[in-house]
């Protein structure tokens, strides 16, 4: 079986999706300082939490990195992180496809702070993680296959 | 209240490092007791980093971030001495404010 090119497909899946969502020109920007987004919080799909997220057409990008393990062995705690090169990032958020609720973090970034951000989130199953970057007002994204055991054999 | 933030600021080469670990159940509101009844949602909303009084991070957190959060970021700017705080709310309007030195 070929890893890479499953991968691959499911990402040009989740792009498709996004053409969609943007074509459909229905999105209205939601998101406002210290008040908790709870439409994108709440959102299921991918495409409903950024519908909520108020994002608008996203592009792939390879100045978007996700870091994390290729396998997590326990679901409960898995590190991930954010990194990007693009100019003037002011928003990064962390979506995880499978989860429950796909939103898992967002993150306002002033300026001076740098798009660089690691945290540990759960996941009940074997995901894509997402990660988007809003850079000069444009949205970017990048992703991540992270298989979770969920034996307890760490196989 | 909670327990104190564990927060860990670190200035090199004129960027500093901030890290956070909170104390937090996060419980995600999908998980049920030994009887079989849904254990309410009840995790951090919402996270605010300043220096000083300029904010450096603002971050909205769902259920699906980790029990006891941790975070890490870098911000330009600060030196050895100055104050970084870190404040979370979470959805029963429990909130906690910490706060460290820089390094």
């Amino acid at each position: 079986m070929n890893n890479q090119r499953r991968t691959v497909l499911k990402s040009g899946s989740g792009a498709a999706l996004l053409g969609v969502l943007a074509a459909a020109g229905i999105i209205t920007p939601g998101m406002a300082l210290a008040d908790w987004n709870k439409a994108a919080f709440d959102a299921k799909s991918m495409a409903d939490t950024l519908k909520a997220l108020g994002v608008s057409g996203t592009t792939d990008s390879k100045d978007v990195q996700v870091t994390g393990p290729d396998i997590a062995e326990n679901g409960a705690v898995v590190p991930v992180g954010v990194a990007s090169t693009l100019p003037n990032i002011s928003m990064v958020a962390i979506l995880i496809e499978k989860n429950p609720n796909a939103l898992a973090a967002s993150f306002v970034l002033p300026e001076g702070t740098e798009a660089n951000v690691q945290t540990r989130v759960k996941m009940g199953q074997t995901s894509n993680i997402y990660a988007l970057v809003k850079s000069d007002g444009k949205f970017f994204m990048a992703t991540k296959e992270i298989k979770v055991t969920l034996g307890g054999c760490g196989g | 209240m909670g327990n104190p933030m564990k927060i860990r600021a670190a200035n090199k080469d004129g960027v500093t490092e901030v890290k956070v670990l909170v104390s937090h159940e996060m419980e995600t509101g999908q998980r049920k007791d030994s009887a079989g009844a849904i254990v309410p949602a009840w995790f951090i909303t919402e996270l605010v980093a300043k220096h000083g009084d300029k904010v450096v991070l603002t971050s909205e957190f769902g259920p699906s971030v980790s029990k006891n959060p941790y975070l890490a970021f870098k911000f330009k700017g600060g030196a050895k001495g100055e104050k970084v705080t870190v404040s979370w709310k979470d959805n029963k309007g429990d909130s906690r404010t910490d706060e460290a030195a820089i390094n």
